[in-house]
């Protein structure tokens, strides 16, 4: 048994305040869940504490919320290590989330402040006014992100993550009668995708994806690794016209940015960004190159300039996503010049920031190759991912720590950490 | 009002898969739930699905298994229909898109299961339930405009006509707490089972047993509600699942001395014997003083080779690492058995209709019976979706040949009038509901589990009527309309309460033991006096007994061992 405070971002619609930061004190064995600790207090001190719950072992998907600033399942987060995780991040000085340290200002209404609520003990670490003390944290709990609040920790899920789900048509369409037995298919197609059926839909990684904070009509990770569930799926037979369909909606495969966000909130290891990718890459091997965000030529440039320079030439990416190689520039596209127009905002407001004021980050082509051997070890990584094309499953491979020695993941997976690092500027620039 | 034909109330596997078919006939379909259909508890099926569909097996050998799973107490014309229909059902699943596993011809695969003389059990890693779920919620989103979803709608009662048929319900929307009249030809209850009743249990928290005590309190029969099944695998004081999968796969069960002690219950098909039997043998064990210190015994995967497990075993992986800080693939788990199943429920004949017209029953909410005394490992989703579909199909029937009456206002007003009394309570007039139902969930897993005797029931059954009175006054904090969890909380209590009762009584009456029913009094199986259902039906003073025939097709009861 160990005491915890939970300080729980609450909205109650019915009276008419806005939301407010309350904190509850809750005893349990640290092995049990940051839900079961919401549970007590719910049970023991306010039963008018609202959140979403059923199964209490990750498998229904109710629960998602965010503790300390994470998107995450309740119930499988224990509340021990929450804590400690609340404690290390006050003690390195990671501000919390949303302001919890202050008074919590929302939008549609005043703030409340902070109101704790003693079950009628006193807790060691607190100080009078129920803060916590500097070795006591409390574990901070918000709803989901990229979703409205209907109460406490209850989002609306309709209106964002379901209406996602069906914009990708997620069910089967496969064409003509059904064999009289079962469809016949390797049995490696299933256990790949498994791991997207392995959704739960519990919105954790809706909740955490920074593309989605940015462009809210991205259909988003969830939606797109069920759309993976098809693709991948060898008895769909209208996979062309689903890849084509994501690549071309503007808000589809290439509106993601590689944070990995959605799988560290993944509870399940659905991996939904991965699933993105496969999606990208299968979308490639259909030969839909011609996506209005160039997010495929983007991709084919940024792989390539790495492979010849080690680092990113961001003039050449620019260039080479809007209008690539030679006849790309020879025979420019209306869009590619659109583009291109389009881009130079961007490009006018880094170097007025700083950002690109020297000549070989303006002029394509310019930017520096690795000193020394450095762009053969980068070359190397290249032919290495190329040997090992190994999908990185968890129903093939298990999870990370079952690994012996880490094998780079999916073919483009080099490439891919290192656009992650640069994604946002990427995103941008290109 | 909203008006359908069919109106489906619970969105698991049997509710969706009984919206389904029903929409095939053609009839305007609803679907009501209290929680949005994926949640159901029907995602915690893990280890699989039974069905004969392999070359050399046979209906009648998984029908036998689950007869002689049943300690004979199923009903053989049921279970027979059941085994029979079993083959199309996985292929119609197979086809909508469920993703089976394949074996290396790239067929569908199949892995071996408690009780089961022969592989038959096909599956989805250890995801089997939520694949089957979720692709049939896709179904329900592809058929939107035949079915109609009242997602996070809670039905707090069934509604009858004057001539005693059923022609609604009454419902209360989640969301804004208004409350609704249904009109429908056919009523269907697809709300699961009442593992909440017990303390720890297998079972999400929404398994609170709502539409047995509807269905109890409209008058209808409930059927062997003393059948109670404990899994044996389940982690100690969480109640987490470990699938049976796992010892599909191969894992034993070991004592603290390390020894493989199904060879003493179970020689021939040691861990794989049915689930009553392996629970007895465990807590056997643990009684004994041949458990572990935290009154568990040990399950080790060790054995399993490790890409097994992570292909068909990855779920409990997660589980071991995140519920009990174990990784399975190196240590053994400790365990022990743990509610998990209603083997009893309401009352149906093979097309799910209930004693009352127009009221129909599918899932683990109802009783038709092929689990009988004991229900063998992937036999439930199997009934799920058997009489799921035949349940849709024969509502959708009626309804295309009946009228169909309009439910009275009073119905409504009289679920109003008992809601607006629960809020009305002072906080402090009577005992918190939380704490009414932690009394009820500890009584009844220390007197009414694995092992029982008149003593032990009689206290429970006792305490659980001193708890009915103390519900009368118990009050709740959330006053409000939106999303009050609270208040549904407090109706659901009543609904435990009335399962737990019927489950004393039914297992008092039982003087023998069968099944899940081990009477420590009655050590023996009596088919003399007890091969017979215990019916239950709502008088003045709670629940009046009667009894049924079980229906013998072609197997005699015989002597059960494995």
């Amino acid at each position: 048994m160990a005491e915890y405070t939970l300080k729980v971002r609450r909205y109650q619609p019915e009276s008419g305040e806005g939301a407010y930061w309350e904190e509850f004190k809750v005893e349990l064995d640290p092995s049990l869940s940051v839900l079961d600790g919401l549970l007590q207090a719910k049970d023991r001190d306010d039963g008018s504490l609202s959140v979403r719950c059923s199964c209490r072992a990750a498998i229904c998907g109710s629960c998602g919320m965010k503790v300390n600033g994470s998107s995450t399942l309740g119930c499988k987060t224990q509340i021990g290590e929450a804590h400690e995780q609340a404690n290390r991040r006050k003690k390195e000085g990671v501000p919390p989330p949303m302001g919890a340290d202050e008074e919590y200002k929302p939008a549609n209404g005043e703030a409340r402040g902070t109101r704790t609520r003693e079950p009628g003990r006193e807790i060691a670490g607190h100080d009078e006014r129920g803060q916590a003390g500097a070795e006591d944290a409390p574990i901070i709990i918000e709803p989901m992100g990229n979703m409205p609040v209907i109460k406490d920790l209850i989002t609306d899920m309709e209106s964002t993550h379901w209406t996602k789900i069906r914009r990708v048509t997620p069910w089967l369409l496969p064409h003509g009668e059904a064999p009289e037995r079962e469809y016949v298919v390797e049995p490696e197609s299933m256990i790949d995708i498994t791991q997207s059926m392995a959704c739960i839909q519990c919105g954790a990684c809706v909740s955490s994806c920074l593309s989605m904070e940015a462009d809210p009509d991205f259909i988003g990770p969830a939606a797109l690794a069920k759309a993976y569930r098809f693709v991948g799926d060898p008895r769909d037979a209208e996979t062309k016209e689903r890849l084509h369909d994501l690549a071309h909606d503007p808000h589809g495969i290439y509106d993601c940015t590689h944070c990995f966000s959605c799988i560290d909130a993944c509870p399940k290891g659905v991996a939904p960004m991965d699933q993105i990718m496969r999606l990208r890459r299968k979308a490639g091997e259909e030969g839909i190159d011609d996506d209005p965000n160039n997010g495929h030529s983007h991709e084919e440039a940024f792989v390539k300039i790495i492979e010849k320079k080690g680092t990113l030439d961001e003039a050449l990416l620019v260039q080479e996503s809007y209008a690539p190689g030679v006849k790309g520039k020879l025979k420019p596209s209306m869009g590619a010049i659109k583009g291109l127009i389009e881009s130079l905002p961007t490009v006018l407001r880094a170097i007025k920031t700083g950002k690109a004021r020297s000549a070989h980050k303006v002029i394509p082509g310019l930017h520096p190759k690795l000193p020394g051997g450095a762009q053969d070890e980068v070359k190397a990584i290249y032919k290495h991912a190329e040997e090992h094309r190994e999908e990185f499953n968890i129903y093939i491979a298990g999870e990370d720590e079952d690994f012996v020695e880490p094998e780079p993941d999916e073919p483009t997976d080099e490439t891919l950490a290192a656009e992650a690092a640069a994604a946002a500027d990427t995103k941008e620039e290109s | 009002m909203p008006t359908h034909d069919v109106l489906v109330i619970g969105a698991g596997l049997a509710g969706q898969r009984a919206a389904l078919a029903a929409a095939e006939e053609g009839v305007s379909v609803g679907i009501v739930s209290k929680v949005h259909p994926v949640r159901s508890h029907s995602n915690a099926a893990q280890g699989g699905i039974n069905a004969a569909l392999n070359p050399g097996d046979s209906w009648e050998s998984h029908a036998f298994d689950t007869i002689k799973g049943s300690d004979y107490l199923s009903d053989q014309d049921a279970v027979e229909i059941m085994c029979r229909e079993a083959p199309e059902e996985i292929l119609h699943l197979e086809h909508l898109g469920v993703t089976f596993h394949r074996n290396e011809e790239g067929k569908l695969g199949t892995r071996a299961f408690g009780g089961a003389s022969a592989a038959r059990t096909y599956y989805v890693a250890d995801i089997t339930g939520q694949a089957i779920m979720h692709v049939l919620y896709e179904q329900l989103m592809k058929y939107s405009e035949q079915v109609a979803r009242y997602e996070e709608w809670f039905c707090t009662a069934l509604a009858l006509d004057e001539q005693g048929e059923c022609c609604g319900v009454v419902t209360r929307n989640i969301a804004d707490g208004s409350m609704e009249l249904f009109q429908a030809k056919s009523v269907i209850l697809a709300n699961g089972g009442n593992g909440q009743v017990w303390k720890p249990t297998t079972n999400a928290l929404i398994c609170t047993g709502d539409g047995i005590a509807q269905a109890y309190r409209a008058g209808a029969k409930l059927m062997d509600m003393e059948m109670i099944q404990y899994h044996p695998t389940t982690l100690a004081g969480k109640g987490f699942l470990i699938t049976e999968g796992a010892r599909g796969e191969g894992a034993h069960l070991l004592n603290k001395n390390g020894e493989r002690f199904m060879e003493r219950y179970a020689p021939n098909k040691m861990e794989l014997a049915s689930r009553d039997v392996v629970s007895r043998a465990e807590q056997t064990e643990i009684n004994e003083g041949r458990g572990f210190d935290d009154g568990t015994v040990a399950l080790d995967i060790t054995v399993v080779p490790k890409k097994r497990v992570h292909e068909a075993l990855r779920e409990i992986v997660l589980v071991g690492k995140d519920f009990a800080g174990v990784d399975i693939t190196k240590e053994p788990i400790h365990i022990k058995p743990g509610n998990h199943y209603t083997m009893g429920g309401v009352k149906t004949d093979v097309d799910g209709r209930t004693d009352i017209p127009g009221l129909y029953a599918a899932g683990e909410v109802a009783c038709v019976s092929v689990h009988g005394g004991n229900r063998l490992g992937a036999n439930s989703l199997l009934d799920t979706l058997i009489f799921g579909r035949r349940s849709g199909a024969d509502a959708a029937a009626r309804a295309k040949r009946t009228e169909g009456s309009r439910p009275s206002k009073a119905v409504l007003e009289a679920e109003q009038a008992t809601i607006d009394a629960i809020s009305a309570r002072e906080k402090g007039s009577g005992r918190r509901v939380s704490e009414i139902k932690f009394d009820l969930g500890t009584v009844m897993d220390a007197k009414v589990a694995v092992f029982r005797d008149e003593a032990g029931i009689t206290e429970a059954l006792e305490k659980v009527r001193q708890l009915k009175e103390e519900a009368k006054s118990a009050y709740i904090d959330d006053k409000g309309s939106v999303f009050n969890q609270d208040l549904l909380g407090a109706i659901e209590l009543g609904y435990m309460l009335d399962n737990a009762e019927c489950t004393c009584v039914g297992a008092l009456e039982r003087k023998e033991s069968r099944g899940a029913q081990y009477r420590t009094d009655f050590p023996e199986r009596n088919d003399e006096e007890w091969l017979k259902h215990i019916d239950l039906q709502l008088n003045d003073d709670g629940p009046e007994i009667s009894y049924s025939e079980v229906t013998i097709t072609q197997w005699e009861p015989e002597v059960r061992s494995y």
